[in-house]
């Protein structure tokens, strides 16, 4: 019961944010940002307990609710769909709210279902199931009858016997079900035992007739030693099924509400009105199934706190809640990573390795990292600013495993990795024991462990500078050690005077350090002779490879200085580039030269092709063509090759949604247009002039129009290519392996067909725009079974 | 289409003042005195910028390094070496300006207060390049703060220009 002096509310909490004038009233949206402050901050480190926290907040709320229901409603809603890693803080709020105003209880219940309505609706399945998860852990605070969840529950679990619809959908049910269980499992269980039963049975034989095609594109390891990357379902259920073995006892969850039991069991529990999933529909759009991503357990902490097994509860309940505070504080790196290390249970629980694990694990997740890659290179180092005894131990321990167990990491992980390491470095002095990795000196340069190293040391030089490098590693890893970036000019020496185009490239060097004009270049460059044709068209601007070696190994050479001098260069000569390179021959040879020229600087060439693409001297297709030519087959493994794809892709890309962009927006200019016209004569009506406003606008739409088609066209082309050109390369490498009767599975083989991958993960949303396309055109019965399992794994990510 | 983006945004049009918090992200108190315009004005400019100012970087970091780091949080369109007014060589600060403001955010937000070259660098709005921007403004020709700092800082010359000059 109430005890002391009743509350005032809001608007009378001292300390609240308000000196304590003599007002009548506070701003309502004064109240409004209180109420917010006050719900938000229970739970953070007080002087006093939660729970006497809680029961004064609870005394607050309810003397506001005939003021601010609606508010409290609002917020108590948004805080259980945003807030998840407090959830068992705001379900006992609401039970003690519930006990005081029965009322109140009903209406969030009813604010909740329909809140989750709206979240099924408009494809938000993740926040749906915190929301699910709140109300289950509603029972446990005496608001909702045990029964009428398990119907809910029935309810979900019936979507498995729904015909035609994709397995992400029955997936979604079914895991919103089981990642409540270990709030609610034991309360449920003891309520309707044989319900639940049935529930559970009928679960296990949809997740054994559940297809599992997608699982091998989507795993960051390909071996199951030491541990397996299991489908994130498979594993659920395990935990659940472990859970229930122990009859439901569950020690790791902090509950509040159970010390207010003697209050919460007297209050009156609401009903859920029946629930019916929202059927599936065209535009409905489920998550895609995860791999949970393992790299500890118990043997590799063994001074510390034991660390809860891989199918126990407690570690998906830990994973779940690290998870949520990063997707709450991804903006706050500092407070991220003190609510990280706040989170409960230090003591009994290694924290750190579950930080770095769950860090980890979003870092390598397939297709994408949910935050931006940097983010976690950062938060790593906020955590081990503030655990500076051990926090980086553990990170140290944790590199040097993903290192051994390079070997059957998928490559886009390893490019993660790579860019991780080298970052995290460069804020260290680079100060590494490399001596510990020796053992990659004595293997094949193009095996993962060597390959990884050449990788970092690489990154870590475009952060620093080439002598920085030679210096922080030891003598014996100078094979791995990157090139010296600098360019290489062919026309450079007297002793090669005798090159084809030699004497134009001086007289070019001349008149370039000579401030020429575009004409004048042009003019120079008459006289260079096509080796490829004997048939002469008068102006001679059809392809010569020549000329574009000439020019462009001159003019990069002159501008070789920094990124600034050639982009000058690009844009001060971007009349020649165009004329050289207007054929496709063209842009690929421009491509080749600037290749040749920067070889020893991968770094400068992504950065020429950004502003080659940009400027409109080569197109995405010429890119694409150019790194699947035999000329780059030597580097064709390297990562900036891979960095300078992806990177064309993005570019086309965006290309497409600014133009669809500007088109949509113009369409919205003319239909306001037409509204002011409509709202504003009614009786002075004359076609004509409208017709003629209008025309600029409608004239502009159908340019609009036409630019979204051909780009759409260009970037549906862009990928075809690349798929083209991927399954000729891996045919032959397959064909040539039969042939031969060698291993198909070479160190080449695995990168190639996990970069296949990666062009299908990355870019999945545009993809699958071409389903149709793809599976008639390019990835067809006959192919090779092992290209061919690649675009069905593919296929099953949405099915 | 566009109703389930308007229906998302009243789904999640409630979000919590705790989780909009983005103090990285947010204008600092500094405001250049040389601008040409109102304090509104700037300040408008730098709510929608995307060219951050970078200081304290050592005199020997290139161009080269930056894209490196700052390309990290998305595609950079430019890059200003910031110039001795008098010498006409790198004097520790530059700009570095993205194509989309989302990508100078998240610059902000990770790259801000990490290190290039050994050093903590700092970034900050920037209201837009505009031509003699990149020269320092100390009375020597480097930035202010290296014409009266004490230390003694081997990526910065050494000494300040007026401990030097004693």
């Amino acid at each position: 019961r109430a005890r002391g002096r009743p509350s005032n509310g809001a608007a009378g909490v001292v300390g609240a944010g308000q000196p304590h004038k003599r007002r009548r009233t506070s701003e309502p949206s004064e109240i409004e940002e209180r109420l917010e402050s006050l719900i938000c901050r229970v739970g953070e480190k007080s002087t006093s307990s939660l729970e006497s926290n809680l029961e004064g907040l609870a005394g607050v709320l309810e003397a506001d609710l005939p003021n601010y229901k609606s508010k409290i409603l609002r917020i108590l809603c948004t805080v259980a769909r945003l807030l998840p890693e407090k959830l068992t803080v705001y379900t006992t709020l609401v039970g003690l709210l519930n006990a005081r105003n029965y009322n109140f209880g009903g209406e969030f219940v009813e604010a909740m279902i329909r809140q989750l309505k709206e979240c099924l609706k408009v494809n938000m399945y993740n926040e749906a199931v915190f929301l699910v998860r709140f109300l289950s852990d509603l029972v446990n605070c005496h608001v909702i009858a045990a029964p009428s969840m398990v119907a809910m529950f029935e309810n979900f679990v019936s979507v498995t016997q729904e015909e035609d619809v994709p397995q992400v959908r029955c997936d979604w049910y079914i895991f919103a079900f089981l990642s409540s269980l270990p709030w609610v499992g034991k309360e449920l269980y003891e309520k309707k035992d044989a319900e639940m039963d049935r529930l559970l049975s009928q679960t296990e034989s949809y997740l054994k007739r559940r297809q599992k095609i997608h699982v091998p594109m989507l795993q960051v390891w390909t071996a199951d030693k030491p541990h397996p990357q299991e489908e994130y379902l498979d594993c659920l259920w395990s935990q659940i099924q472990k859970l229930k073995k122990d009859r439901w006892q569950e020690r790791h969850i902090l509950r509040p509400y159970l010390a207010f039991d003697s209050i919460l069991c007297e209050a009156l529990q609401h009903n859920l009105p029946p629930f019916t999933p929202p059927p599936h529909t065209e535009d409905s759009v489920y998550p895609m199934p995860r791999v949970i991503f393992r790299m500890f357990d118990y043997t590799d902490d063994p001074e510390g706190p034991v660390m809860p097994g891989s199918h126990s509860v407690e570690r998906f309940v830990i994973e779940e809640n690290l998870h949520c505070i990063i997707k709450s504080h991804w903006k706050e790196r500092k407070t991220c990573a003190a609510q990280l290390l706040s989170y409960p249970g230090n003591n009994k629980i290694p924290l750190n390795y579950h930080i770095v694990e769950v860090i980890f694990a979003e870092l390598f997740q397939l297709p994408s990292p949910p935050h931006i890659e940097v983010m976690y290179t950062t938060l790593l180092i906020e955590l081990c600013k503030l655990q500076p005894g051990s926090l980086p131990q553990v990170l140290a321990q944790a590199t040097e495993m993903l290192y051994m167990r390079l070997d059957t990491m998928n490559t886009t992980c390893v490019d993660r990795f790579i860019n991780w390491f080298s970052h995290h470095l460069s804020n260290f002095q680079f100060r590494w024991s490399w001596e510990d990795w020796s053992d990659c000196l004595t293997q094949d340069l193009e095996k993962p462990k060597p390959k990884f190293v050449r990788e970092v040391l690489e990154k870590c030089m475009r952060l620093s500078y080439h002598q920085r490098i030679i210096d922080i590693v030891p003598a014996s890893f100078s094979v791995l050690s990157p090139a010296n970036p600098v360019c290489i000019y062919k026309y450079g020496d007297e002793s090669n005077r005798s090159l084809p185009g030699y004497t134009v490239a001086l007289c070019l060097t001349i008149a370039i350090k000579n401030k020429a004009s575009n004409d004048e270049i042009f003019s120079i460059l008459k006289d260079v002779p096509n080796p490829n044709q004997d048939d002469d068209d008068d102006e001679g601007f059809t392809f010569n490879p020549l000329k574009i070696e000439v020019f462009v190994q001159t003019l990069l050479h002159l501008a070789a200085k920094s990124f600034s001098h050639s982009f000058s260069a690009l844009a001060k000569f971007h009349e020649v580039f165009k004329t050289l390179a207007e054929s496709d021959e063209g842009k690929l040879h421009v491509l080749r030269v600037v290749y040749e020229v920067w070889k020893n600087h991968p770094q400068m060439i992504a950065v020429l092709v950004d502003k080659m693409i940009r400027t409109q001297i080569v197109d995405c297709a010429a890119v694409a063509n150019w790194i699947f030519s035999s000329e780059l087959a030597h580097d064709f493994t390297r990562f900036y090759i891979w960095e300078i794809l992806h990177s064309t892709i993005r570019k086309m890309n965006k290309h497409v949604l600014k133009i669809h962009k500007e088109l949509e927006e113009t369409k919205a200019r003319l239909a306001r247009q037409h509204k002011r016209r409509d709202s504003d004569d009614d009786d002075d009506d004359d076609d004509r002039s409208s017709d003629r406003e209008d025309g600029p606008l409608e004239e502009q739409i159908e340019r609009l129009q036409e630019k979204v088609e051909s780009a759409q066209s260009e970037q549906k082309n862009l990928f075809l290519v690349i798929f083209q050109r991927f399954i000729m390369l891996l045919t032959e490498h397959l064909v040539r392996c039969e042939t031969g009767g060698i291993d198909v599975f070479t160190p080449w083989y695995k990168s190639c067909i996990e970069r296949l991958q990666q062009i299908f993960l990355q870019h999945h949303q545009i993809i699958q725009q071409y389903m149709v396309t793809l599976e008639n055109l390019l990835f067809t019965a006959e192919l090779d079974h092992h290209i061919l399992a690649v675009f069905q794994q593919f296929c099953a990510l949405q099915a | 289409q566009q109703r389930r983006q308007r229906s998302r945004k009243m789904c999640s049009g409630g979000t919590l003042s705790i989780l909009r918090s983005d103090s990285y992200a947010d204008l600092s108190q500094y405001r250049d005195q040389h601008f040409r315009g109102t304090r509104y004005e700037q300040e408008r400019l730098l709510r929608k910028s995307c060219t951050l100012y970078v200081g304290n970087l050592s005199f020997y970091t290139t161009e080269e390094q930056i894209h490196e780091l700052f390309g990290k949080s998305g595609d950079v369109k430019k890059i200003i070496m910031g110039l001795d007014k008098v010498k006409k060589t790198a004097c520790g600060f530059c700009f570095v300006e993205y194509y989309a403001r989302g990508d100078a955010e998240n610059a902000m937000r990770y790259i801000n207060g990490t290190r290039l070259d050994d050093r903590i660098i700092r970034t900050d709005w920037d209201a837009g390049f505009k031509e003699g921007r990149q020269y320092g403004r100390g009375r020597s020709g480097g930035q202010v703060r290296d014409e009266y700092r004490q230390d003694y800082d081997a990526g910065r010359g050494g000494y300040g220009k007026t401990v030097q000059c004693q």
